[in-house]
């Protein structure tokens, strides 16, 4: 395999990987503490390192999930008292814990290969020199290894208990009814977080883990009502996240993970504005044409109001009417226009009439939103 | 003695330490409003979102000065809560994701420059990554006037907008009805903040900013529910975390200032939680134990007096099973009945006989039947 499809694998792998619990953080409400996670493991891996003085021990993706339990177990215990609202817990818990894992490696920096350049910003370029070599033969960058075997996890946790996940997402005091230990399940996902976040922060950093984890489930969010479906297209939108980048990145010579968390802004970005429903512009535009639809049939009810009554001269005059229904001459003329082309009214002497169509459908409106109360 | 010899004689310490006091007063009275208006986590969001600022400014101008690289931070920092707000108003994303996704897509954006610039032949870069991490001992004497500047006019227009300002904090919605234009408060406020934060960036770095945001407020929270002393005290405590980290990390060796300002300033916090009055965790332990205290030996005493009023003797005295039938099966349930007899007898509503049986005075049946009428008021 050739260095650059390497590198490639290793993106799509990171991404789908942090994309599978980022579904369930950005639903539960709890994407900063995604934030949170990805800076506090430093901490559990320098910890980690300095009792096994090593970079690769195993032992350092435990200490890096013990700590990322213990950031989010902090957290609650602070909001639990009541004294601190939950964004200023995070905003506590988080930076004491990397102030002091920075403080631990500049002390020792030196004598350690560790440095926080790494930790944080990760760079995916260098993944292919690091080998797993199995009997004596190559066979291919340890990252695929370690972070396909995250992935597996990530994928039979998430298949194995998709109910309970689901169940607790969307309705955690049934849940608990039912006797699914919301707290169980909650502290096994930030555990998959953590240990995800570690896996991934030696490729991209653990800063940039925040965007493979957030911006594929929201975007795919943006798309779909169902979870399954959800999960599905975060996993593809992550994987198409990592290949844009890695390409753009090598076009123009810059950091690969910076890159593919540029990219996952600019998927989102485009996708939220063209999204089929839920997109900025089809939004904009429904809400223009209720807009126009709610002018139409007011302008229809003030008619109808007036129809026949002494003042009517005033009340619906071609030229008075602007005074009463108290709009832009732009726009009433507009709306009058087009109900003029629907067949709903007409001028007569210098007065707004109903037709017959007209009269039916204001009485029909009228009574579809009177009923709905 | 060493220490403030150091102090003392030391320029550059001098000139860094009151950057690092000034930063703390301007974050610490800002963050108060962050906090009060529960967006503390957007400090977080924007000094990472001012990394691409800073690295485009280096890139389009080719300077290392101070303001031409904040200034870029601060445009970047703003564009990044416009998105954010717009993110979260305009669809069905909450305003956590939004933040958490424009955070790092931004800082995704500043790595790229940073290492596009790298490869710009004749661009020394170097320097530009202490925007990350921050470093307090490059900030020169011309930092620090740019910051006391900076700051005096963001500590003017909170004194200026001060009404304002505390209004559209705790009920933005009262503030419109009285006809504030709370669009335009609310922006200014925000852009405040957003200066206070990029203020801090050299420093502190923008990974521990949201810190100085977030714990001076937190803290002086604890102390007062007036805004105007949560203000003053925020101050306080951003400008004692803010020398204290700079001279500690100076005495040290090896020492980064801005984790160790953090440091200090999370401490403050911990204090705050554990002892301030009324609200702090160890008041609220003791006023529970003295509850309980007290409910406890009200219960006592009624059940005193309900023995009297059934009692045809009334002087007859019982003994302390009678008192409280449960004793028995509690554990110290005796010694503590006992206790709480001794406790009412101090304050004259009970008292005992020989042969240690208690029955209530006249004094606690008044204040027995005084509680029963109270109740049904």
């Amino acid at each position: 395999m050739s260095p650059d499809l390497e590198i490639q694998i290793i993106a799509v792998i990171v991404a789908v990987a942090c994309s599978l619990p980022g579904v369930f953080l950005v639903l539960r409400k709890m994407s900063m503490m995604s934030d949170a996670i990805t800076h506090t493991i430093l901490l559990g891996i320098v910890i980690a390192f300095f009792l096994t003085e090593s970079l690769t021990s195993p032992l350092l993706i435990v200490g890096a999930a013990i700590m990322g339990v213990i950031t989010v177990f902090l957290t609650e215990v602070l909001n639990n008292t009541k004294l601190v609202s939950e964004d200023s817990a995070i905003g506590i818990v988080f930076p004491l814990l990397f102030s002091i894992a920075i403080i631990i490696i500049s002390k020792y920096a030196g004598s350690v290969h560790l440095d926080t350049d790494s930790v944080l910003l990760g760079e995916l370029a260098y993944a292919p020199f690091d080998r797993l070599e199995l009997f004596g033969r190559d066979i291919g960058p340890k990252a695929i290894y370690s972070m396909g075997t995250i992935l597996i996890i990530n994928l039979i946790f998430i298949i194995g208990f998709f109910k309970e996940l689901k169940i607790v997402t969307f309705d955690p005091a049934l849940a608990t009814i039912l006797g699914f230990m919301p707290s169980l399940i909650h502290y096994s996902l930030m555990t998959l977080v953590s240990v995800t976040a570690v896996g991934a922060f030696e490729s991209v950093g653990s800063i940039l883990v925040i965007a493979f984890m957030i911006g594929p489930p929201i975007t795919a969010y943006l798309l779909t009502d169902d979870l399954k479906f959800m999960i599905i297209l975060s996993a593809l939108v992550g994987a198409i996240n990592g290949v844009l980048g890695y390409q753009f990145a090598v076009y123009f010579d810059v950091s690969i993970a910076g890159s593919m968390a540029v990219m996952t802004g600019v998927v989102f970005l485009l996708v939220f504005v063209f999204a089929p429903k839920r997109g900025l512009v089809t939004m904009i535009r429904r809400r223009k044409s209720q807009r126009f639809e709610f002018a139409e049939k007011s302008l229809l009810f003030h008619v109808y109001n007036h129809e026949g009554d002494s003042d009517e001269r005033v009340e619906l005059g071609v030229d008075t009417i602007q005074n009463h229904v108290n709009w832009d001459k732009n726009f009433l003329n507009k709306i009058m226009k087009t109900l003029k082309e629907e067949k709903k009214v007409y001028i007569e002497d210098g007065i707004v009439k109903l037709t017959k169509e007209g009269r039916d459908f204001a009485i029909k409106s009228y009574e579809e939103i009177v009923s709905e109360f | 003695m060493n220490i403030i010899n150091l102090i003392l004689t030391d320029y550059t310490l001098q000139i860094v330490s009151l950057g690092s006091a000034l930063l703390g007063i301007i974050s610490g009275v800002l963050g108060s409003f962050a906090v009060i208006r529960k967006e503390s986590l957007l400090g977080d969001a924007v000094s990472h979102s001012a990394l691409p600022g800073i690295a485009l400014a280096f890139l389009l101008t080719g300077t290392k000065n101070t303001e031409v690289l904040l200034l870029g931070a601060l445009l970047s920092g703003l564009l990044s809560t416009f998105l954010i707000n717009g993110i979260s108003k305009y669809s069905r994303i909450k305003f956590d994701s939004a933040l958490a996704l424009i955070l790092s897509v931004f800082f995704g954006g500043g790595l790229v420059l940073l290492t596009y610039i790298q490869k710009v032949p004749n661009a020394n870069q170097a320097g530009l990554e202490k925007f990350i991490f921050g470093q307090a001992s490059t900030v020169l004497l011309r930092d620090v006037k740019i910051i006391a500047i900076l700051g005096t006019i963001l500590l003017l227009l909170v004194l200026a907008f001060w009404k304002e300002f505390k209004i559209v904090s705790f009920d933005i919605d009262f503030a419109e009805s009285l006809g504030f234009d709370t669009k335009k408060i609310t922006f200014l406020l925000f852009a405040m903040i957003v200066t206070s934060i990029i203020i801090g960036l050299q420093t502190v770095g923008v990974i521990l900013m949201s810190a100085m945001l977030t714990a001076p407020a937190v803290a002086a929270r604890q102390w007062t529910d007036k805004l105007h002393i949560m203000v003053i005290l925020s101050a306080l405590f951003g400008a004692i975390s803010g020398i204290g980290g700079t001279i500690v990390s100076s005495v040290v060796s090896k020492l980064p200032t801005g984790p160790m300002i953090v440091i200090i300033i999370s401490t403050i916090v911990i204090i705050s939680l554990a002892l301030a009055p009324n609200r702090g965790l160890v008041w609220r332990y003791l006023r529970n134990v003295k509850n309980q205290r007290s409910i406890g030996e009200d219960q006592v005493l009624a059940n005193l007096y309900h023995l009297y009023v059934n009692h045809d003797n009334e002087g007859h005295c019982h003994d302390l099973i009678t008192i409280n039938p449960d004793a028995n099966l509690q554990q110290k349930g005796k010694e503590n009945i006992q206790k709480q007899l001794e406790d009412l007898k101090k304050k004259g509503f009970t008292r005992s006989n020989s042969l240690d049986k208690w029955c209530i005075t006249d004094s606690g049946i008044e204040y027995v039947e005084n509680y029963f009428k109270e109740g049904e008021e």
